[in-house]
């Protein structure tokens, strides 16, 4: 019983980092801009963070610098390919290599200037980042443990996706944005903003992926700076959008889903002796599996945004 | 009186111009539009209608010249200005997002929000049950057929109170008893003193429904006519810049020798409701049949099934007595059947919009040439034969088909089918959207391939065409035949009725039946 439980919450725990980086690729894909680069903005919002908090000793300051640096780097995202029309495949890639590169690169100089040659984030900050013990309810049996045991990482990425939810269902700028992921020339048409709408989702969409990449750091890797932080994460949040069906709300499943996969090897008993490769493929496989299962069967209402992958220019025919 | 005048002028367009890159799309435009008029705007393909009506909406902006609304200068930068001018403009090719509701797509960008979806709802009806228009505010627009679509975009501005309507071919995809729906909404726009544009290259269309017409003709405007003083002839003329013979020919059919049979035919579509019903008919060759029918009654699958693209659920294809049913389509164009269809929105189908008209020529040719390497210049050829033969208008045998206009479009996908020399040519709505002219080049080119013998089916809308160019007309509903007459043998009106499913009273006897 207590062994399911602590599964149940290091899933969650482990499906967080992927939350983040899959509800910023909505908010890019959602604005019909397919983001390839989510790998890349989640290493430079990791770098921004780890550094910020290296320097300022402020959790909250961390967080937000992660969430600048993710935007900046979609910024740059949509500069190039909203204003410059460069196609969005190469720039994502492109923007990949050159996030996690700039990351390591600035992580190696700091490591080079850094004391004892190895980079650590000071206690004040681990301590803050720590699972928070809510009194009274924390200490509820069963309950307490499954629902109040949590890194503040995982309250702010349910939050944000709940509240990304509402956005995209409830709100004007919600209809707004969605109609120009399915069709720009009709929002064109219809008055909507496009360009300025394209380039605020764009930019907090790389913000919510900074943060996932500050989780990699800060959590996983316990405040210590490596190389190559976030580690494929970023790869697997672009496929679970599709597991998502485009729903952020959605996404708190699928990440936990695959939060589960990940963890899965740790609770296994040793006597099933399968070879820790396979629990290594395990969430690739299967996003395989869902990238062939839902691309079979798909509702209109469910399936990418049409426009999504294509840029658009007011006076192309 | 003068000022009368001026102050019922409701857009005023002084010298615009407008250049893509060195195509001179509008040539010092002027035109003026009242309140409470219909101004046709006539032109053949590509002489810049679409462009300047762009221009008024805020898609282009115009490199010069003057726009006045109500007599005042305005710039247009956007499409936001032209709606707060009171200036809706429905395009040619629908701005609607496909999974939004009727209602999602007429409020979208306003300033009502959602959170009122009754009160929203109750203006739309209200709107609706003004102009005569009907809708199901909830209704998906992918569940929609393209006359509710464009009902949709007429709600959109009429939403955002236009005064100044503008309609881009509205009614190239709808069929006549929708195409007078859309009128009864327009005469009463007018009357209610909005001032309507309309292009439309339905030359009787425009005689019917506008008070004046403006033409133009390669990107110049040349005159504009009271349409009561006009005729389709002097309309033609002006557009052309000659006088044009309006009548089609109809060779007679030499020797009747059957070329395909088909029996007992039933298809189904994709989605798995029955799209064709126990069709059984035989067409000649040297012959045309046409085939008539209230938009989607089986046209659209007849034309696959016979080329193999959708599979057949029950019945035979017999070509030369052979049957073709389970053929692949490559087989079957190998045997000299080929198809040309031109779907609703007309574009795509066939061509590959990113390839210019040489490419676009391999992708049918390269299959019968031997060894891995394409030649081109067989190809160049073929695409330079075209230009000439059917007056394409193209920058050069390169340019991206994309770039071309749709009517061009349409004369490379037919003239590509030609050339490979079938021996039925299928062809569906080839002069969908095309101007006058280009429509009676088409027509001569399908009476050339019917003088070589070939077979041609011709799925048309245009009744007084199809009695005018085919042999026989086959008249589909529902997926099943009502009838298949003698073009010279039968009227409009009893097609008409064909095509709401009535069999015609003297077939009916002769089967004794009914
Ligand atoms: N966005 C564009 N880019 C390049 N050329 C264009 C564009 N729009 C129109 N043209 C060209 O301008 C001319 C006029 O086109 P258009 O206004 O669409 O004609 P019409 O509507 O009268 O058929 C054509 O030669 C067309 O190829
Ligand atoms: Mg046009």
């Amino acid at each position: 019983m207590s062994m399911i439980i602590k599964f149940i919450v290091a899933s969650i725990a482990s499906g967080t980092p992927i939350l983040f980086g899959t509800l910023g690729e909505i908010c890019h894909e959602k604005v019909g801009h397919l983001n390839l680069g989510v790998e890349g903005i989640m290493s430079i919002g990791a770098v921004a963070g780890f550094m910020v908090g290296y320097r300022t000793d402020s959790f909250v300051l961390a967080l937000i610098a992660a969430f600048i640096g993710g935007a900046l780097a979609s910024l740059l995202y949509a500069l190039l390919t909203v204003t410059f029309m460069a196609n969005q495949n190469v720039t994502g890639l492109t923007l990949t290599i050159f996030g996690v590169g700039l990351a390591n690169f600035i992580g190696y100089y700091a490591l080079q200037h850094s004391e004892n040659g190895t980079l650590k984030l000071p206690e004040n900050i681990t301590a803050q980042m720590r699972n928070v013990s809510i009194p009274g309810l924390s200490n509820i049996p069963v309950l307490g443990e499954l629902l109040f045991s949590y890194t503040p990482f995982v309250y702010i990425g349910i939050i944000t996706a709940l509240l990304l939810g509402y956005y995209y269902k409830r709100t004007k700028t919600g209809l707004n944005v969605r109609a120009i992921g399915e069709n720009p020339a009709a929002a064109d048409a219809a008055g909507i903003k496009v360009t300025k709408c394209k380039y605020l989702n764009i930019c907090l969409g790389g913000g919510i992926c900074g943060i996932g990449g500050a989780y990699t750091i800060m959590i996983i890797n316990k405040g210590v700076w490596i190389s190559d932080c976030v580690g494929g994460l970023g790869w697997i949040a672009v496929a679970l959008v599709i597991f998502a069906t485009w729903s952020p709300v959605k996404a708190i499943l699928g990440s936990f889903v695959f939060g589960a996969l990940r963890q899965i090897r740790y609770y296994m008993p040793n006597s099933i002796g399968i070879s820790t490769a396979i629990y290594d493929m395990l969430p690739y496989a299967i996003t395989l599996l869902v990238l062939v299962v839902t691309s079979v069967r798909m509702v209109r209402e469910k399936s990418q945004p049409a426009a999504c992958g294509t840029n658009y220019f007011r006076e192309d025919r | 009186m003068t000022a009368q005048k001026e102050n019922n002028v409701a857009i005023e367009c002084r010298g615009i111009t407008k250049r893509f890159g060195s195509v001179v799309a509008n040539d010092k435009i002027n035109l003026t539009v009242r309140k409470g008029e219909i101004l046709a705007l006539l032109g053949e393909n590509g002489s810049g209608k679409t462009t300047l009506m762009n221009m008024l909406s805020g898609i282009y902006h115009p490199d010069e010249g003057s726009i006045l609304v109500d007599g005042r200068e305005v710039t247009i930068n956007s499409p936001t200005d032209a709606t707060k001018l009171g200036i809706g403009m429905i395009h040619q090719h629908f701005k609607l997002v496909e999974v939004f509701s009727a209602m999602e797509n007429i409020v979208l960008g306003t300033r009502e929000t959602l959170q009122k979806p009754k009160e929203m709802k109750a203006r739309i009806e209200e709107l609706s049950a003004r102009f005569g228009l009907e809708i199901d505010p909830q209704e998906k627009i992918y569940n929609m057929s393209v006359s509710e679509k464009q009902t949709v975009e007429i709600l959109k501005v009429l939403y955002r109170g236009a005064k100044i309507l503008i309609l881009d071919e509205p009614t190239a995809v709808l069929t006549p008893q929708e195409t007078e729906k859309l009128f009864e909404i327009l005469r009463r726009m007018k009357s209610e003193g909005n001032a309507v544009i309309i292009i439309t290259h339905k030359l009787n269309e425009v005689l019917s429904i506008s008070d004046r017409v403006t033409i133009l003709r390669k990107g110049r405007s040349i005159e504009t006519v009271v349409t009561s003083e006009s005729d389709v002839h002097s309309l033609t003329e002006l557009m052309v810049g000659r006088p044009v013979e309006l009548s089609i020919d109809r060779p007679p059919v030499e020797n009747r020798s059957e070329i395909l049979k088909v029996v007992n035919l039933s298809i189904r579509k994709p989605d798995g409701a029955l799209a064709l019903n126990d069709v059984s008919f035989t067409i000649n060759r040297g012959e045309i049949l046409g085939i008539a029918g209230v938009a989607g009654s089986g046209q659209k699958e007849l034309c696959e099934g016979l080329v193999g693209l959708l599979s057949v659920e029950k019945g035979a294809i017999l070509y030369d007595k052979e049957n073709i049913v389970g053929k692949t389509p490559a087989e079957i164009i190998d045997l000299g059947i080929s198809m040309s269809f031109i779907p609703e929105d007309r574009l795509g189908m066939g061509l590959v919009a990113g390839m210019g008209m040489v490419e676009n020529m391999l992708l049918k040719s390269y299959r019968s040439k031997k060894g891995p390497f394409v030649k081109t210049q067989p190809a160049r050829e073929q695409a330079q034969r075209l230009i000439k033969r059917l007056e394409i208008v193209t920058p050069g045998v390169d340019t991206p088909v994309r770039m071309m206009s749709g009517g061009n479009v349409q004369k490379v996908l037919l003239g590509r089918e030609i050339e490979s020399s079938p021996n039925v040519l299928i062809t569906a709505y080839p002069v969908r959207g095309l101007d006058i002219n280009s429509s009676y080049t088409v027509y001569e080119l399908l009476n050339e391939q019917k003088k070589k013998n070939v077979a041609v089916i011709y799925v048309g809308e245009d009744l007084d065409v199809l009695l005018e160019l085919c042999d026989r007309i086959m008249v589909l509903c529902h997926g099943k035949i009502t009838g298949i007459v003698d073009a010279d043998k039968v009227t409009k009106d009893e097609i008409g009725l064909m095509m709401t499913g009535e069999q015609l009273q003297s077939e009916s006897e002769t089967e004794g039946e009914n």
